[in-house]
């Protein structure tokens, strides 16, 4: 079995760490892992503002990039999302289609495919787990707070398995950060506002570190956080997993 | 910046009073989670519900057909109005024909669509909001701000302040119960003295003729017992084939809107009382049109339950005022967009499209699938500014191709790293208001991968 690791753009650019700690935690857990030097985006950027068509090329670039693996593994709940749900824009080949099935978010593939049930990380800290929308509705991670249905919650069961990590409960379990891609951009007040109350509920919860598994909220929440000056700090969940320190 | 986003703006400025409007409707939100979770099969219920729904859009002209039927043999007057012109003219012919000047309302979001108030007002008959929250902003001449808590954007003391310029009550007082009761009795004298009542409709039953109204005050009741005439205005997407439907949608939507286990009152109306008319205003209004439109049919299930707005944290944030519509939230900015385009283009996009608004929706709309394909619509259309047309275009090219990927990582990379702070935060950056951007590293994973990590195996 061999992975294609997908790195989201902004993830390439910003914040190589978190590339790597995946990494390593996927060929620490005994998986062949091959980084397709070719890829970009998977267009959402685009596709969100309603310019579908102009991510068309980049959708066929992708399915052309990662065709030949069995597995296409990304450290993002959103960007795997889009892939499966959105590109459907395609004609649906064989190859499309299993391109769109094969993509899994990280956690869901350490859970789902991988299942597993230790990791040899330590993190003795106060964590609050920032349920990303992409990953918590999209692709179900785990149960959110508006339906009434039992189902586990990968990441939480992930962040379990990390030695001296205590995970805090939120007021509010799982309200948008208020990213939203393009929305961050086209509507700053609401955007900051819902960050900074979504900053507050973690503080209030007594967090040290917020952790995710998309970057993109992260990247939101710590620029809020760093611009106002405070102590909190923010880590994807794969540099957790991984065995990070603070 | 869009309308929505200006108007959000305005309403952030007082950031307590926005704090207060955020926590009094997730106050809402969480009543609902509670009552939702005393049913043990609340899934199961929302899926049955989309399914009786569905089924009634696919075959709404029979349904149509039968429900006329019925109420024509109950002795009802049944009326049928392609737009709100027709529909205003059609209720001031009824009020005409009666000689009736003062007119008492309860329960309508399809007269505040129609305008109806303004347009008989303008014929010189009086109309008064008999519910609370809706005379209120009558009194205020403000339109609602939340489809069923419509005056939930004032504070109480504004409230007393209110009545007291309007009712006479005392000045300064502020308690619920008094101003309640002022209310009542004010409104007590309105209802004697009507010559007509109007009334929204929550379901109409095809099997048997009759339509439901839920309320929480009794004030669709009191209209209609009191007034010779009673008209029902109402969308034809509130059918429903039988009665024994009913229940499946009284136990959603009193969860859904209060987290009250059913409204205080399900009144069913079905036949005049002897000696007085009943009428029924069957309102197209561009539903027709909207169920012609595959992706977004589907938003004519609503029961107009308002459980997407205390959900949608924008909304929470911005106010309904800042929708700039009749209904305003996710709901409605799936359905202002096919009655004008053009006007309603920014609300697709004050949305971060979390999806709480979808699963919290009693009857399952995919809300926040249909904000993404308005998005679409609206670029289609091209109704998108130039500026995001061309940014995104410019996007679409540089990310089809890893060469102009790369080249333009690094440059924008490198000039985040070298340009002096005031180049990057300016007026023009509207990341950079109340955010720094993220610090750039040396270099990129794909660098790193390339570079550094053949050294180290
Ligand atoms: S869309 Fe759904 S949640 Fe929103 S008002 Fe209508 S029924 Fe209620």
């Amino acid at each position: 079995m061999t992975i294609g690791l997908f790195i989201p753009c902004y993830i390439d650019q910003f914040y190589p760490q978190v590339g790597r700690a995946t990494l390593e935690l996927l060929q620490k857990a005994g998986c062949r892992v091959e980084y397709p030097l070719a890829q970009t985006c998977c267009g959402q950027p685009m596709a969100n503002s309603g310019c579908e068509t102009d991510a068309r090329a980049a959708y066929a670039h992708f399915v052309d990039t990662f065709a030949p693996y069995d597995y296409i593994v990304a450290p993002s709940g959103s960007c795997t999302y889009h892939v499966r749900k959105h590109f459907d824009i395609l004609e649906q080949t064989d190859t499309v289609h299993q391109v769109r099935q094969r993509t899994l978010d990280l956690c869901e593939f350490l859970h789902d495919v991988l299942q597993i049930e230790q990791l040899d990380s330590h993190f003795p800290h106060r964590v609050a787990l920032h349920q990303s929308c992409h990953g918590l509705r999209g692709l179900r991670l785990g149960p959110d707070s508006e339906r009434r249905e039992q189902r586990p919650n990968k990441p939480t069961a992930l962040l379990r398995m990390v030695k001296g990590l205590e995970l805090v409960e939120l007021q509010r379990a799982d309200e948008c950060c208020g990213f939203g891609g393009t929305f961050a951009v086209a509507q700053p007040d609401i955007s900051v506002k819902m960050g900074r109350d979504r900053i507050a509920d973690h503080e209030a919860a007594g967090a040290e570190v917020v952790t995710a598994g998309d970057m993109s909220c992260l990247m939101h929440l710590e620029g809020i956080v760093r611009r106002q000056q405070r102590p909190l700090r923010v880590l994807h969940i794969a540099e957790i997993l991984n065995g990070a320190r603070l | 910046m869009s309308q929505h986003a200006t108007k959000a703006h305005a309403f952030l400025a007082n950031e307590e009073r926005a704090n207060w409007h955020d926590q009094s409707l997730w106050m809402v939100r969480e009543k609902r989670d509670r009552a939702s979770g005393q049913i043990p099969d609340w899934e199961q219920l929302r899926d049955c519900a989309s399914g009786i729904k569905d089924h009634v859009l696919a075959n709404l002209d029979n349904y149509l057909e039968e429900f006329e039927a019925h109420a024509l043999a109950n002795g009802v007057q049944v009326h049928w109005a392609r737009n709100a012109a027709e529909h205003n003219t059609i209720v001031e012919g009824i009020l005409r024909k009666h000689n009736a000047r003062r007119v008492v309302k309860s329960k309508s979001m399809l007269t505040e669509e129609c305008q109806l108030n303004e347009h008989l007002h303008r014929q010189g008959i009086e109309v008064i909001d008999t519910d609370l929250g809706e005379r209120i902003i009558q009194l205020l001449e403000e339109p609602p701000s939340h489809i069923v808590m419509p005056a939930i954007h004032l504070k109480k003391e504004e409230i007393g302040e209110l009545f007291h310029q309007k009712l006479g009550t005392q000045a300064g007082a502020t308690d619920p119960k008094y101003l309640t009761e002022a209310a009542r009795h004010h409104l007590r004298a309105r209802f004697m003295e009507s010559d007509a009542a109007i009334t929204g409709v929550n379901f109409a039953i095809a099997e048997t003729g009759g339509i439901v109204v839920c309320t929480n005050e009794g004030n669709a009741d009191m209209g209609v017992h009191l007034a010779p005439v009673q008209i029902h205005c109402m969308g034809i997407e509130k059918i429903i084939p039988k009665a024994e439907h009913l229940g499946v949608f009284t136990r959603l939507l009193g969860r859904s809107a209060t987290g009250q286990p059913i409204t205080v009152f399900t009144s069913h109306f079905h036949q005049p009382e002897p000696g007085r008319e009943m009428h029924i205003v069957l309102v197209d209004n561009g539903r027709t049109e909207q169920l012609g439109r595959e992706k977004f049919r589907n938003s004519l299930k609503c029961i107009r339950c308002g459980a997407c707005m205390n959900t949608c944290p924008i909304y929470r944030r911005s106010g309904g005022h800042s929708y700039g519509a009749t209904v305003p939230g996710p709901i409605g900015s799936i359905l202002t967009p096919g009655q004008d385009l053009k006007r309603y283009s920014d609300l697709p996009f004050a949305s971060t499209l979390c999806g709480s608004c979808s699963d919290v929706c009693p009857v399952k709309i995919n809300i926040h699938e249909q904000l993404y394909e308005w998005r679409q619509e609206i670029a289609r259309q091209h109704e998108l500014p130039a500026s995001k047309r061309l940014s995104m275009r410019i996007a679409g090219w540089v990310l089809a191709s890893p060469a102009r990927y790369r080249f333009f990582g690094k440059w924008a990379r490198r000039a985040l790293q070298w340009l002096p702070r005031w180049m990057v935060y300016h007026r023009l950056n509207a990341w950079g208001k109340g955010r720094e951007m993220p610090e750039p590293p040396r270099q990129s994973f794909k660098e790193w991968y390339q570079n550094e990590k053949p050294k180290q195996s």
